[in-house]
């Protein structure tokens, strides 16, 4: 319709009716998006909520005692709510997937800066290091778990380079190490690579005049590099802290389930669906997705990442 | 946040109705022929497909077709629940590992078998117990397995000791080949320590080895008894004494038979599939024709194994269950546990293939895991064993470390495990 209208030709000369165009595109802009709109809704949505209904459902169980059958009562309630948060069931893994978020990522963003400064120099060989890089990038979080499970094999390779005999994947500080080493060796890059995206669009001449003014070269990367680079890496440390959080597959893995030192929230959720008590697990799962929507919420209010593209604000 | 939306679905997928169903607790009917499907974990050897071949020549109507499901024992039983909750016919036979099937069968997702129209009777009767659930049938056995303890025949015999029967009897043979030149760099013995199911059957090993039990005959938790404290109190103590080396603690199967076949164990408790790759001539071995099997030793005698294995129940949500019991009959009987056992060494639950003598000199160990076999408890019979099991791990895997005493820790183990018996308030 709108699009008729403006081609109308006796209304080229007068200014086309503004507001009526506007509300024009914004329908062809639902209609064009709504089949989006229903598949994000059909697989985000719907199970997203049909998860927090499942949360309220309490069944007990009991064993007839003439057949031996499983008798299943349930209710709507909030037990499960109330199973997560009594005993040392949560503070734990909560703990513990915190504690991953803050010390990996960190370490993910000195590690991974480092990195983009040095693919971003010109030498030679410099595709060559790019590439290598990025290869534990692409390596699947499954198989880069079960290489550094041997790694870190009471007889492998860690063990072999330092002369001793840590027990990597018992209980204890060690396994939460490991499972830092591991996420910081594959992860890095991720923030390396778009860190790197960051400087490329750093004009050289802001280099070259703070070095006409005698700037020290610190000085260029604290003045210059790092306001710059700011909007890309708070994207990237946004997009590790969300992944971190909800990390389930690489200490699965690594190290195993129940081992209380490396149990996070998800393990959880998955340990409790597998012993069949999704009401308890759904909660987990409540309880781990609202976590997770909080801190990204505040990131994002904190640092002001520009998620939606609004464009980036100009650094003062 | 997508990603934990996928954690979110997956919750769901395993989740279906879950209201009650009113207990029928009548016989099951199995009638109607024509096609249906074996669900297994992967065919690793490529011998399930030769059988299910024969069958499918010999009945072109009612073919088998083999569904393979991942090779890991979690993911098998995930898919097997999904399948029952969904309320899918897409599996009919199921391959189930023993300790599951009190769960599946008090769920009311496999039927109870007509006992009498299978050669239960030439079967070792540990074994067939593996399918009982509450006094029926619910499964027959496809294979079965035990622990052994292999041992260092050289070393022992220039120690000029015998394989040990009792635990003590087993510390002093390292005592004594530890003296030897070569046998300073040889740990004593090691099992599978690592907090997962080995410790949970190498656990229920030492306590039955104890003369203890972890579930009476009424479905009771019976940890916290002088008994099992004394199982316990063996696991504690090797750490504690350096009979078991450290890095034991974080064994599973395959640590351990690495750690046997580069001749760094004098002992190692291990299933029977060791026996061939530990005798391989390739040099992968550096202990191959050097080494023994004996039962598991004991606190006072011999020691009692864990049960292994694998076992065949019907679908209750499957067609042409008729076909299908007549397939258990044929994929379960002895002309086919006879090939397993040749092809892929896999313990058959037939008691008569132990005497065989073509048999007996190709594995020289079955002599031995019969005797493992015919005095092995199952695991214990909990529906939701996977909650007992956890509770078991806990508890072991702490006193193992000294976190907690032996006491302490049998104490927490009787109350989690009542808990996972009991019905859940």
């Amino acid at each position: 319709m709108s699009l008729l209208t403006r081609a109308r030709p006796g209304h080229t000369a007068s200014r086309p009716p503004r507001a009526s165009r506007r509300a024009g595109t914004g329908r062809l802009a639902g209609v064009l998006l709504s089949p989006t709109l229903i598949v994000l809704g059909l697989v985000v949505g719907y199970p997203v909520l049909a998860a927090f209904r499942l949360s309220f459902i309490v069944s007990s169980e009991s064993i007839d005692p003439q057949t031996g059958f499983k008798v299943t009562a349930t209710s709507y309630g909030l037990d499960n709510f109330e199973a997560v948060f009594t005993g040392d069931r949560f503070l734990r893994p909560w703990w513990n997937t915190t504690s991953f978020a803050l010390a990996s990522v960190a370490i993910e963003v000195l590690i991974g800066v480092a990195m983009a400064l040095v693919m971003h120099q010109a030498f030679r060989g410099r595709a060559l290091v790019r590439a290598a890089i990025l290869v534990p990038w692409a390596i699947p979080t499954a198989i880069s778990g079960l290489l550094w499970k041997w790694i870190f094999n009471s007889q492998g390779v860690a063990n072999e380079l330092l002369g001793a005999n840590v027990l990597w994947s018992s209980e204890g500080f060690q396994a939460w190490l490991s499972v830092v080493i591991a996420d910081t060796w594959k992860t890095a890059p991720f923030v390396g690579l778009l860190v790197l995206a960051g400087l490329q669009l750093i004009p050289g001449e802001l280099y070259e005049a703070a070095k006409v003014d005698g700037a020290p070269p610190w000085y260029g990367f604290w003045h210059i590099t790092l306001p710059l680079v700011r909007p890309a890496l708070v994207v990237a440390v946004l997009f590790r802290l969300l992944d971190v959080l909800r990390m389930f597959d690489l200490p699965y893995l690594l190290v195993g389930p129940r081992k209380h030192s490396v149990e996070t929230l998800s393990m959880i959720a998955f340990e409790e669906m597998s012993n069949l008590r999704f009401g308890t697990a759904a909660a987990y799962a409540t309880v781990l997705f609202l976590y997770i929507a909080v801190v990204a919420f505040s990131f994002v209010k904190l640092f002001g990442a520009d998620l939606i593209g609004r464009g980036t604000r100009s650094p003062q | 946040m997508v990603a934990s939306v996928a954690l979110l679905t997956s919750a769901l997928a395993g989740c279906g109705d879950d209201s009650s169903e009113p207990s029928a607790g009548g016989p099951a009917q199995f009638s109607g022929r024509g096609p249906i499907t074996l669900a297994t974990g992967k065919d690793t050897t490529g011998t399930i497909q030769g059988q299910l071949g024969r069958w499918n020549r010999e009945h072109p109507d009612e073919k088998v077709t083999l569904v393979e499901l991942p090779e890991s024992a979690d993911q098998q039983r995930q898919q097997f629940i999904q399948n029952a909750q969904t309320e899918s016919d897409a599996y009919t036979v199921l391959n189930l590992d023993p300790i599951w099937v009190a769960e599946f069968a008090a769920s009311q997702w496999i039927d109870a078998l007509p006992a009498k129209e299978f050669p239960l009777d030439k079967m070792l009767p540990a074994v067939v117990k593996t399918g009982e659930y509450f006094g029926k049938q619910y499964a027959i056995p496809f294979n079965t397995n035990a622990g052994l303890l292999f041992y260092r025949k050289d070393l022992l015999d220039k120690a000029g000791v015998q394989p040990p029967t009792t635990w003590d009897e087993m510390k002093d043979a390292c005592a004594k080949v530890a003296k030897l030149p070569e046998g300073k760099s040889v740990d004593c013995y090691a099992g599978q320590f690592a907090k997962y199911e080995g410790l949970t059957v190498n656990f229920a090993e030492a306590v039955a080895s104890a003369g203890g039990t972890i579930v009476d005959a009424e479905g009771n938790a019976t940890v916290n008894t002088d008994a099992a404290g004394k199982g316990l109190q063996f696991l504690a103590d090797g750490f504690k004494d350096g009979t078991f080396p450290e890095e034991s603690a974080t064994y599973q199967e395959e640590d351990g038979r690495r750690a046997f076949q580069a001749g760094n164990l004098l002992f190692h408790r291990q299933w029977p599939y060791q026996w061939a790759l530990a005798n391989a001539e390739d040099g992968s071995s550096k202990v191959a024709g050097k080494f023994g099997v004996a039962p598991l030793p004991g606190l006072d005698g011999p020691g009692k194994s864990s049960l292994g294995g694998l076992d065949l129940a019907v679908s209750k949500f499957a067609k042409n269950k008729a076909t299908a019991l007549d397939f258990i009959k044929f994929f379960s009987n002895e002309a086919n546990a006879r090939t397993n056992l040749k092809v892929n060494s896999s313990a058959p639950p037939y008691a008569g293939l132990y005497d065989d003598p073509a048999l007996r000199r190709q594995f020289p160990y079955l002599a031995t895991l019969k005797e493992s076999l015919n005095t092995a408890v199952p695991r214990p019979v909990v529906v939701r064993y996977g909650d007992a099991t956890a509770a078991i791990q806990e508890s072991a895997a702490a006193a193992q470390s000294g976190s907690k005493s032996v006491g302490a820790a049998l104490a927490d183990m009787q109350r989690n495990l009542s808990a996972a018996i009991a019905e859940k308030k």
